[in-house]
């Protein structure tokens, strides 16, 4: 299989870019793949906490493209999946540290090892956009059902377009049923409506998402909970299945206490 | 005739200096111009500049480059005209115009027998937040006016989708000027001098039109409209 590079970005900040690229990775290399995530967020890094991975960093992106090390040890090797690797941010440096052209060129290269190649994005539309963008294959624009991180996946999906990177895939992030239900939060068809883009993933409100990365245990890891489940629903359409999306039901009183998900 | 074939030729216009590129491919143009700049940057100091790229099709990232390398040398990139679409569009996407007004901002004036008042702007949509459409005669949107994305037009603006962001119709004072939406929610409405911000909206929706009644900025259902 050809491999192919996937950023996933936002516009607006939180909205769960981050997150979304470690179930998204993990989800991957579970299913057998060969995954490496980059953390593009050159300055203000995360994706290494998330995945726990912290404590394991030598090199890291900037490194790579100046020089100081190879390719290979940079990369972070998971420690529950044989094949997921991590290249961090460099925690110390900026965006201007690295160009388009050297993403390409390091994408390029990690295309010989891997299958897939899952970039971080930072929020924004600047430098670190345009360096998380220039060597997709396919990009995930991720928003949450509010209006202000709406606003900015429309900017961010025109802007796409302009570059040659279109058409995006939407996720849509922390969708709460019960909300939806009280018609107190914008539903997943007033989003795909406004934004007329390909929907790939929703993700349901799961407290279970931040307990995960606290720890640096990706929800997807296992597939219990709904917002790990919708996680690995991403990566098998990735892979080209077709997946039905979940059934998203608000809990009755009686299933939260017996803490079903 | 010039001996050295001159990739740039500069004329001063109304809003400041147009300058216009020959035919090369774009790294190389855009570094020879910003050398032409270096090289007379008391000329250029402080200019308003319009950029004429010919067909180079240019992306964003190339546009925004030269923009802010113009920008350091305290040059004002205005505007970009260009035959390429995906250039016009990617000068859309900057906030860029695209077409040259005859009366860049916006006083109230007549419009001249020969100006293109008549001619249209077509528009692929959806037009997304951050884009902006800049345009002396009418402007036809096919598709959405997302919130976020700004039209300006010397003339009437027809949105066949939905209508969010902002438009100003008749921008050069023409009182006469319409706008069309098939859903008309617009986050302000200016035709003319006068704007609007629209109502909250209940019960179905159709297809309005709004124009200036009495000095007044007002939306009809088109279907009372067309019965006149």
């Amino acid at each position: 299989m050809a491999s192919k590079v996937v950023t996933v970005a936002s516009g607006k900040g939180g909205v769960g870019k981050t997150t979304s690229v470690a179930n998204i990775g993990v989800a991957l290399a579970s299913r057998g793949q060969r995954v490496t995530c980059i953390d593009g967020d050159i300055g203000l890094r995360n994706l290494d906490v998330v995945l726990g991975l912290e404590n394991r960093i030598v090199y890291d992106l900037v490194d790579v493209i100046e020089g100081r090390c190879r390719l290979r040890q940079a990369m972070i090797r998971d420690k529950r999946l044989a094949e997921m690797y991590l290249i961090p941010a460099a925690q110390t440096r900026d965006k201007t540290a690295i160009s388009p052209s050297d993403m390409v060129r390091l994408c390029d290269e990690l295309r010989q090892e891997v299958d897939w190649i899952i970039i971080d994005s930072p929020a924004g539309i600047e430098r670190g956009f345009k360096n998380a963008i220039a060597a997709a294959d396919r990009v995930l624009v991720m928003t949450n059902p509010e209006i202000s991180a709406v606003r900015d996946a429309d900017r961010v999906i025109g802007l796409l377009d302009a570059e040659g990177k279109g058409p995006a895939s939407l996720i849509i992030n922390r969708l709460d049923p019960a909300l939806v239900k009280r018609g107190d939060m914008l539903t997943v068809e007033d989003v795909v409506d406004l934004l007329a883009v390909e929907l790939i993933g929703v993700i349901p409100e799961d407290e279970n998402v931040i307990v995960a990365s606290n720890k640096g245990q990706p929800l997807s890891l296992d597939g219990r909970s709904k917002a790990g489940q919708a996680f690995q629903n991403i990566a098998r359409r990735l892979m080209g299945e077709q997946v039905p999306f979940l059934e998203l039901e608000p809990q009755n009183l009686f299933q939260r206490l017996l803490g079903r998900k | 005739m010039d001996e050295t074939p001159s990739l740039i030729h500069i004329k001063g216009i109304r809003d400041g200096l147009l300058i216009t590129l020959g035919e090369a491919a774009w790294p190389d143009l855009a570094a020879a111009f910003v050398k032409n700049v270096d090289e007379r940057s008391s000329f250029f100091h402080g200019a308003r500049v319009a950029l004429d790229v010919g067909t180079n099709e240019l992306r964003v990232a190339e546009l925004s480059t030269l923009r802010d390398q113009l920008s350091e040398r305290g040059i004002a990139l205005w505007a970009v005209l260009s035959e390429s679409q995906v250039t016009e569009r990617t000068a859309q996407n900057l906030g860029l115009a695209t077409r040259l007004l005859k009366s860049r901002p916006m006083p109230v004036r007549e419009a001249t027998e020969e100006s293109p008042k008549d001619a249209a702007r077509w528009v692929k949509g959806p037009l997304r937040s951050g884009g902006r459409v800049l345009f002396e005669g009418n402007v036809i949107v096919l598709g959405d006016v997302n919130a976020g994305a700004e039209i300006v037009a010397g003339g009437s603006v027809i949105v066949w989708g939905r209508l969010r962001g902002v438009v100003h119709a008749g921008a050069q004072g023409d009182e006469k000027a319409v706008v069309c939406a098939l859903e008309m929610a617009p986050t302000q409405l200016r035709i003319a001098s006068e704007i609007a911000i629209s109502p909250k909206k209940q019960g179905k929706i159709q297809p309005e039109f709004a124009c200036l009644k009495d000095g007044q900025l007002v939306a009809e259902p088109w279907q009372e409209m067309a019965g006149r």
